[in-house]
């Protein structure tokens, strides 16, 4: 407590110092949370945003960055709409930030729900969570192309694949891929959390998964899993050996194995839209510490997640690309909500 | 034995001076999250996470695992006391707990409580000692069919218990399923009976609903009838512990299928509050003192405890093995594992021996160290009622109030906690049994979506539910256990007592 | 130590102020009103089996709905007919006042924790239940009201960062 008081003392004593020196303009008008930040979760407990979210808040606190805690809640409801509306709700007040999932862009366009990511002011984006075409490892498809020629030539809806909830990232791929299955289609089953996808694919209740690589690493590890595609542009740039002879980047992109599909989801911090430039300029500092942070590499290493970040204007102009990418694929499959 | 011998060098691990004071803190840490309902074991858990980040894996996960048995012990103190229930898992318990502290034998049943969950926990832990491989392949049988198959067994054990109108409790279990169903539909994503109130998003949440029920409900009875708590003047005896254990060793039947049902639920993953529910049910249905059950009969706190705290313990194996948490507790636990360079999965037996043989070391040692930090605090918890009335009743108020809101940081649920309230209060005098709609309310919706699961993997064939020996197995004990009261009315085995018959 | 939990003579000769046969048509009918509210929606969100997507989102909630209505038809007509449960008393006059002892000031308690916070709102809260119905010592009951609260603060906002409503009181100490 004490070493504690010291340090920020001593940091503010450096921080004056540096003022009166002229050296660094502008610390005096710096923001700085002046009580606890609470960090909404728009989903419940135990899935990669709540993960990630936590893991986040022992990294800002095990490394000292920042002088008031971090105080993490869920608020999961209505597939995230709750966590959204209550960030919409008090946009007067800047100690509130949110991590979001593709139900940012997912939850208002299926479900009616009144929010928008304009009603909430971008910080940054941390990293892109990927998304891999997994079959049970028994099943022994060589490749992407070999699932779905068998998926094309059997029966109609006789494959199933298991997804995360329902008209969110997984139902979207899913029909993606349907597109591409020359008037086939999988029966969508909908579980309520990735892990849980997981292991009803290794018990066979279902044929085929879109899990984030984080889900799935320890049954591929097992070799219960076989992963057949990764949905993105290039292979992963991580090259360390995950099996015994695959690393993440020994996946093909389901582009080169002839399945033309894309999708990655955003892992991005929002913080209220009345949030001053300098306010928002705090959290961004503040993440950038973060992701330089040796716990940090490890843990997008270990998730194999594509680590682009941004933030500012380049930040909200992928923001609007992105929105206007859901809202299409959305429409295609027929899953916006009746009053859009 | 290449297993005892791991399991030694974990118990090596496990007892240094350094980890039994992590448990000890981690246990009384875990006690009060327990007893407050505002502080449920995720929170506790997620909170203190960060802080154990300095601190080798398994210290770490030993103090963590601590919180969470001290929190499974804490949960029944406030359902016997003042039947509110600190955590889902021990409404069951209030069923014939709190009668029984009205009776002025509050210390009997907590330690009666105390020791069946120590009981229902060593059972699992063993469970896991030995056999960990083997029902780590069982639990990837579970699909959607074979979750409704044990959600339906659930409900079936409970079926017909009341001792009231057969009318009533169906309605009171339909108005539990038709609250569960408000909120986001998991299956198709379209909002339910939300009405474009934003409040109402969420859905009624298990735990705003029972602390009105029981806890609300409950203070406004004991305000009817006066001021003051029955059972508030029990005189402390401090020989609790042996008469309570005295009566124990005649409720063996009871322990074995409690300890079995909540294993079996914990393994699978159903959780532990639909396992203290059937568990609660099973016993009163088989029991010779079934009859009695919900008039404060120590069996009845014994059933619930057993299965709940087995079906919590079990609930770290699929976590361990499969890397799918058995309760939003172990959902947060399985986060760390991860943060501290664990990867839960087929794997971690084989990697991380170390590791795993000193975690299930230490799920034998906290569950002894829990024990007797919790049986030396019975007359300590017992003189809580004591207290003067005027003191208590608003507190427990504020308790609930505070409960109720941190389930999801709402006033909304606060005021839907009074409205509860009232509806306990009406309820119970009115002869509408509560428990069928708790257990509506809590697995209504998991029971739906199972059933959806199923119908869509079958293109809407219901035999899909009697397509392999397990999920079939599971349905004809259920629909058998649904029936029982007919089968033993055919018998002749009428119950005597049961004067309301269903004459429509 | 009197017996204070047992209903005295008086009491017990006190008329009925509400019986068990109107409770039991009241809730009855709230049950029909719940019922019929769940139908409609259940309507709207269609209850059919809709190929490949299974049973609508309203299946479920229809079926249990119109078992309900069922069900609380067949308690209503019960009650209606009921003889004996016309004498049977809920409650008295007593009763009613008893439980607004607790349950009135709890409603004010619940309003006022949205603008003074939940600390300051509970403070009062027990202290006036423990002065006026208690009858303690002013200075007891606020001692006892302000360590709870303090206490309480202590444990959620300080050691579990369990953040609960607050008001000008906590804001004024900077939390």
């Amino acid at each position: 407590m004490l070493a504690k008081t010291l340090r920020s003392t001593a940091l503010k004593l450096g921080a004056a110092c540096a003022l009166m020196a002229g050296l660094v303009p502008g610390v005096a008008n710096a923001w700085e949370p002046t009580k606890a930040v609470t960090f909404i979760i728009p989903a419940g407990t135990g899935g990669g945003a709540d993960q990630m979210a936590r893991f986040i808040q022992g990294v800002i606190q095990k490394n000292n960055l920042m002088d008031k805690p971090v105080v993490v809640i869920n608020k999961g409801g209505g597939a995230g709409a709750e966590g959204f509306i209550e960030m919409k709700a008090s946009k007067a007040d800047p100690h509130k930030i949110i991590i979001t999932l593709s139900n940012l862009f997912t939850t208002p366009l299926g479900t009616g729900a009144p929010f928008n990511w304009k009603d909430m002011k971008p910080v940054s984006m941390l990293a892109l969570d990927q998304f891999v075409l997994w079959t049970n490892a028994e099943k022994n498809y060589p490749d992407a192309k070999a699932y779905v020629d068998a998926v094309k030539a059997a029966p109609d809806r006789q494959f199933k694949m298991g997804g995360t909830g329902s008209k969110q990232e997984d139902q979207i791929i899913t029909a993606a891929i349907e597109k591409q299955l020359d008037g086939k289609h999988f029966t969508y089953v909908p579980y309520d959390g990735g892990g849980k996808v997981a292991v009803q694919l290794v018990g066979g209740h279902v044929d085929s998964s879109v899990n984030n690589p984080i889900e799935a690493v320890a049954q591929w590890r097992g070799k219960q899993l076989k992963p057949l595609c990764i949905f993105d542009s290039k292979r992963s740039t991580y090259t360390d050996k995950v099996t015994d002879d695959m690393a993440w980047s020994d996946i093909p992109t389901c582009m080169e194995s002839g399945l033309p599909v894309e999708y990655q989801m955003l892992r991005g911090i929002f913080t209220t839209s009345g949030a001053t430039d300098e306010q928002v300029q705090f959290y961004v500092d503040l993440f950038k510490k973060v992701r330089e942070t040796e716990d940090w590499k490890e843990f997008m290493k270990k998730g194999a997640f594509n680590q682009t970040t941004m933030s500012g204007p380049e930040f909200e102009k992928w923001l609007t690309a992105a929105e206007a990418k859901h809202k299409e694929l959305m429409q295609g499959a027929g899953f916006l909500a009746a009053s859009q | 034995m290449e297993d005892f011998s791991s399991l030694m060098g974990g118990f090596a691990v496990a007892i240094s001076g350094y980890n039994i004071l992590l448990m000890v803190v981690g246990i009384l840490l875990g006690v009060i999250i327990g007893v407050l309902p505002g502080l449920g074991g995720a929170n506790g858990v997620a909170i203190l996470l960060p802080l154990t980040f300095g601190m080798d894996p398994t210290s770490a996960i030993i103090m963590l695992t601590s919180i969470y048995w001290g929190a499974l012990f804490g949960g029944a103190i406030t359902s016997i006391l003042f039947n509110i229930p600190g955590e889902p898992w021990s409404v069951a318990t209030t069923f014939d707990g709190h009668p029984m502290a009205q009776k002025g034998k509050a210390d009997e049943a907590l330690v009666g409580a105390f020791t069946s969950s120590f009981v229902g926990a060593i059972f699992a832990v063993v469970l896991i000692t030995f056999l960990a491989p083997v029902i780590a392949k069982f639990a990837l049988r579970f699909g959607p069919a074979e979750f409704f198959a044990v959600q339906f067994l659930t409900f079936a054990s409970f079926l017909g218990m009341g001792r009231g109108s057969a009318m009533k409790t169906l309605a009171s279990m339909c108005l539990g399923f038709a609250l569960a169903s408000v909120g986001l539909d998991g299956v198709t994503g379209t909002l339910r009976l939300t009405f474009g109130y934003d409040e109402l998003l969420n859905g009624f949440k298990f735990l705003v609903a029972v602390i009105g029920l029981f806890g609300i409900g409950e203070i406004l009875s004991s305000m009817e009838e006066g001021l003051a708590f029955r059972g508030a003047a029990a005189k402390l005896k401090m020989d609790a512990v042996i008469r309570t254990w005295r009566q124990l060793p005649r409720m063996a039947v009871t322990f074995l299928r409690s300890c079995i049902v909540g294993s079996w639920m914990g393994i699978t993953p159903g959780g532990a509050t639909p396992a203290s529910f059937m568990g609660y049910g099973l016993a009163k249905r088989f029991s010779r003192n079934g009859r009695n059950f919900g008039k404060g009969e120590l069996e009845g706190v014994v059933a619930p405890e057993t299965a709940a705290h087995a079906a919590g313990t079990a609930a770290m194996l699929p976590m361990l093995t499969l890397g799918i948490p058995g309760s939003p507790t172990a959902a947060v636990l399985l986060g760390g594992l991860l943060i501290w360079g664990l990867q839960p999965g087929p794997l971690l037996f084989v990697e991380q021996k170390e590791f795993v043989w000193g975690l299930i070391a230490s799920m034998y040692m906290g569950n002894v160290v829990g024990l007797v930090i919790v049986l030396t605090c019975v007359p300590l918890f017992a003189a809580i009622l004591r207290v003067p009335f005027s003191i208590i009743a608003p507190a427990i108020v504020v308790v609930c109030a505070i409960g109720a809101y941190t389930v999801n940081n709402s006033m909304f649920d606060v005021w839907m906690m009074l409205v509860f309230g009232v509806m306990g209060y009406l309820f119970t005098k009115l002869g509408y049994p509560l428990p069928p709609l708790v257990l509506a309310l809590v697995l209504g919706d998991q029971a739906e979506s199972s059933f959806r699961q199923a119908m869509l993997t079958s293109q809407g064939d219901v035999t899909v539910f009697w397509h392999n020996w397990l999920s079939g197995g599971i349905m004809t004990l259920g629909v058998i256990l649904a029936l029982w009261p007919l089968v033993s009315m055919l018998l002749g085995k009428k119950e005597g007592d049961d004067k309301v018959t269903t004459t429509a | 130590m009197s017996d204070i939990t047992e209903p005295t003579p008086e009491e017990r000769d006190e008329p009925a102020l509400v019986s068990m046969r109107t409770a039991d048509i009241v809730v009855a009918c709230l049950f029909l009103v719940a019922s019929a509210i769940v139908i409609s929606d259940s309507i709207r969100l269609g209850f059919h089996w809709k190929p490949n997507e299974g049973p609508a989102p309203g299946y479920f909630p229809f079926y249990i709905a119109v078992a309900m209505a069922i069900a609380s038809a067949i308690n209503l007509a019960r009650a209606v007919i009921s003889k004996s449960e016309a004498d049977e008393t809920l409650t008295t006059r007593t009763g009613v006042f008893r439980m607004s002892a607790i349950f009135v000031p709890a409603v004010i308690y619940v309003l006022a924790t949205s603008y003074i916070g939940i600390y300051v709102a509970s403070a009062i809260y027990i202290a006036a239940f423990m002065y006026f119905f208690g009858k303690f010592a002013i200075w007891k009951a606020l001692a006892v009201a302000l360590t709870i609260s303090f206490v309480s603060f202590m444990m959620f906002e300080v050691w579990f960062l369990v953040p609960l409503p607050k008001g000008p009181v906590e804001a004024a100490f900077g939390f």
